[in-house]
């Protein structure tokens, strides 16, 4: 009772009585605080020694952490508690000095920088001038081989993919695709034939193909001679922010990007029906040729992938 | 010492009274001058309150990152060159990769410690964001970046937007299948700037995607540009907060110009030295039990190839959301694309809420005129709309950061992804206004309560030898007796609380 009700005023730690209450531990049984604060430690010093072992025998990665992070934790809990009940239980109090400087001070200091500046700078202005322009010059020159050597310029390389009139469409291995290979309802990737393996045909040139039965799917104005016996092509990045396309829901004949669940009708142009893409995955001419191979008409007529400043 | 003869006494006495350490001292600051400014350093005290452990946290857990990063690029190789895989991961075995793909597979099977370091990295950087955020919370909720803070307000914003940015480039750096996805929308986001977008994505990325500097460029930045401003802006951020003092909440003997607590040494060195290890300690249990980020199980990165159902790491998920949720409205003009449909959620949104972030201290003193230097906290309750505005923002968030997992949801709870995705919709845009109010009338109604925010004190009920009952009331807890300096000034725009009669601390009846 008396502990609870004895009350404290804040004091300064400086000058003080070494038997000063203030600086009296705070807790009520030191003893036992002690002996449980040194049986973290011994536990801590145990696992640590223990992460030693694990990390020499080379055992399994969770018993490093259990015992890395067990001993630490330990050590810690004893020092914290050490430090909250068996050292200077205060309150201690110190006074905050005011940041701001005497008026006397900041009058000088703005008239050093006011008077003095202005007494060189001010009358010299056509030197100063000059200092500026140049240092200022060598800012905006200095511009041009820190930013403009780090990347080509885009020029048309974002309206452009390497499709091309006769080429064959290949898969990830740089076999050719033919005519019956893919059953109606089915699809796959393609690429230029001799990109598959690349960065660019990977990243820029992938086309989803799909077989649909004749029937059943709506022909675009003008894209009447682009899907030869129900072949028909798409860009494979989504026009939204260029995750590739990569599910098919084969009832609805919904091409999905599992990224924002952008959906495209592959039966009609795909057209977006949901999410957040705003135009239709660009379609690429095909034909079959006489061998049965199945061949681009031409590029894209259009960029593909998400929109861009310079993308009318 | 002239008769030239020492003998260990001599030399003990020569040392003066604090012996070997006091005169190694002393031929310190005889050279350095560091006794005067050492003790008062050393004599400085911090409030004691657990809400100031957050930005501990927050520190402690960036050691930990530093410490678990350099272990990290011994191993991890920051190149795009193709190789054949032929480690002890054997389900890998014979794919091609990159040779950044490949070494993080290998630091994490082959070199001892590697997956428990890279584990902990993750999840220490993880936590390092998460504890900004929430020190962040603290602070604006306690109105501790009113002057003379708000310089150290804008370095704090300024981190966690540098602690974002390295988090993701972290994240990049293996090279797997999601974190290439996540590189290819970041792509994306950055070409959808109007006008530069197309200039910035190729200096960035060196050319079109994927191209071959994008790893090496990430690296530098993760390992060495931004990892630098950020220590530089956290001495920073610590040199203002010794030189401005700690705030502290108002109390017994609490004043605008005083700081009342535990001295630097032994106590607040104890504390917090055993907090950083049981911060390091409990990511290392974490690395040790929960699995994070397990690349090996998501392949390499193919553009040509994506995975289901991932959410990027927890700060990225409101962009995702955001992006998720916003309609499909591109925008054609002359000639021109501005992708809308990218460009607000992903580049609009972030800067306005990072700009509001950045503006608060200037707009809230601009509604206040309140141009005094506060070193006592506001309780959030007795600042009601600077507390709603605070939930309003975080409601919104939290709403974005549910609508990244909209497919997971509808999955989960077997209801339409549509449903779902309006719902989400609703809830961002609603959210901000249903919980301005609550907050608002919650934190006026704790406020006018009598004694509301704080802890009650017990009545303490004793026998007397005659049998007879008494109860006395406990003394209040230090941090609980009201103050009698009312936060200075009232701003005209809250309605002052209810006059309470000046009473005795110890004589505060309570109420059970």
């Amino acid at each position: 009772m008396s502990q609870m009700s004895e009350h404290r005023t804040p004091v300064s730690i400086q000058g003080l009585a070494a038997d000063d209450p203030h600086l009296a531990p705070a807790a009520r049984h030191p003893r036992l605080v002690e002996r449980v604060i040194a049986l973290n430690f011994v536990v801590g010093l145990v696992l640590v020694i223990g992460f030693g072992a694990c990390y020499w025998v080379n055992a399994a990665p969770w018993t490093l952490g259990a015992t890395m992070g067990g001993g630490l934790f330990f050590l810690g809990v004893g020092l914290v508690a050490w430090g909250k009940y068996l050292m200077p239980r205060g309150p201690f109090v110190e006074e905050r000095h005011p940041l701001a400087s005497a008026a006397v001070e900041r009058d000088a200091f703005a008239a050093a920088i006011v008077e003095r500046g202005g007494g060189v700078v001010k009358r010299r202005k056509v030197l100063g001038g000059l200092l500026g322009g140049g240092l200022g010059a060598f800012g905006i020159v200095a511009l041009f081989p820190l930013l403009r050597s780090l990347g080509p310029l885009p020029k048309g390389t974002l309206f452009h993919t390497d499709w091309r009139s006769g080429t064959y469409a290949v898969d990830q291995t740089g076999r050719r695709v033919s005519v019956g290979e893919l059953a109606i309802g089915s699809i796959m990737t393609v690429f230029p034939e001799g990109l598959e393996n690349t960065d660019r045909g990977q990243a820029v040139d992938q086309t989803v193909l799909i077989r649909i039965s004749n029937e059943n799917f709506v022909t675009q104005k003008g894209r009447e001679t682009w899907a030869p016996q129900g072949y028909l092509a798409y860009s494979k990045l989504c026009t939204h922010l260029g995750c590739p396309v990569g599910l098919y829901e084969q009832q609805l004949q919904l091409l999905v990007c599992p990224c924002h669940q952008s959906m495209f009708n592959a039966t009609n142009g795909a057209i977006p029906e949901f999410g957040p893409a705003p135009r239709p995955l660009p379609q690429l001419p095909l034909y079959i040729d006489a061998q049965g191979y199945i061949r681009a008409q031409s590029d894209y007529h259009e960029p593909v992938g998400p929109g861009f400043w310079e993308r009318s | 010492m002239s008769d030239a003869v020492t003998t260990r006494r001599s030399r003990r006495q020569s040392r003066g009274p604090y012996g070997r350490l006091g005169s190694a001292l002393n031929e310190l600051d005889d050279r350095v001058g560091v006794a005067k400014g050492g003790r008062s350093f050393l004599d400085k005290i911090f409030p004691d309150h657990w809400s100031f452990m957050l930005g501990e946290i927050a520190l402690y857990s960036f050691v930990v990152v530093l410490v678990t990063g350099v272990f990290l690029t011994l191993y991890y190789v920051p190149s795009q060159a193709l190789v054949t895989y032929h480690g002890s991961y054997l389900p890998l075995d014979g794919t091609s990769m990159t040779e950044a793909y490949a070494s993080t597979v290998n630091l994490s099977f082959a070199v001892r410690a590697g997956l428990l370091m890279r584990q902990m990295h993750h999840w220490s950087a993880d936590i390092f964001i998460g504890a900004i955020v929430v020190h962040m919370a603290r602070v604006f909720f306690t109105g501790a970046f009113r002057k003379p803070r708000e310089l150290n307000w804008t370095i704090g914003v300024t981190l966690l937007t540098l602690a974002i940015v390295n988090g993701f480039l972290g994240y990049s750096l293996p090279d797997d299948l999601v974190s290439g996805t996540g590189i290819r929308i970041a792509y994306s986001i950055i070409l959808s700037v109007p006008l530069v977008g197309t200039y910035l994505a190729f200096f960035i990325f060196g050319g079109n995607f994927p191209g071959t500097a994008v790893i090496p460029r990430f690296f530098i930045l993760h390992v060495l540009i931004v990892p630098a401003l950020i220590v530089g802006l956290v001495g920073a951020h610590l040199f203002l907060l010794v030189r401005q003092k700690h705030t502290q909440f108002p109390g017994e003997g609490r004043t605008e110009r005083n700081v009342v607590g535990s001295p630097m040494f032994p106590v607040f060195m104890a504390k917090t030295t055993g907090f950083m290890l049981i911060v390091a300690g409990v990511t290392a249990l974490l690395g040790a039990f929960a699995q994070i980020n397990p690349i090996w199980q998501f392949g390499p990165y193919e553009a040509a190839r994506i995975s289901y159902a991932v959410q990027p790491d927890w700060y990225m998920a409101f962009l995702d959301g955001a992006l998720r949720i916003f309609p499909s409205w591109s925008f054609h003009s002359f000639g021109y694309t501005i992708p809308f449909e990218v460009t607000i959620p992903a580049v609009v949104f972030p800067g306005l809420l990072f700009g509001l972030a950045y503006a608060w201290p200037a707009i809230e003193r601009r509604v206040t005129h309140d141009d005094a230097l506060h070193n006592l906290l506001d309780r959030p309750s007795s600042r009601p709309k600077r507390t709603a505005a605070g939930v309003a923002v975080l409601a919104m968030l939290s709403m974005l950061f549910i609508a990244s997992s909209t497919d997971v949801i509808a999955n989960f709870f077997h209801v339409s992804l549509n449903t779902v995705l309006w719902t989400m919709r609703i809830l961002v845009l609603v959210s901000p206004f249903v919980a301005y109010p609550i907050g608002y009338f919650i934190a006026k109604e704790i406020h006018a309560t009598r004694g509301g925010g704080r802890r009650k004190t017990v009545n303490v009920v004793e026998r007397t030898a005659s049998g007879e009952y008494v109860a006395t009331p406990a003394p209040a807890y230090g941090d609980d007796v009201p103050t009698e300096l009312a936060p200075t000034p009232v701003p005209t725009f809250i309605t002052p609380p209810e006059a309470v009669p000046p009473t005795d601390p110890g004589t505060r009846t309570v109420d059970r």
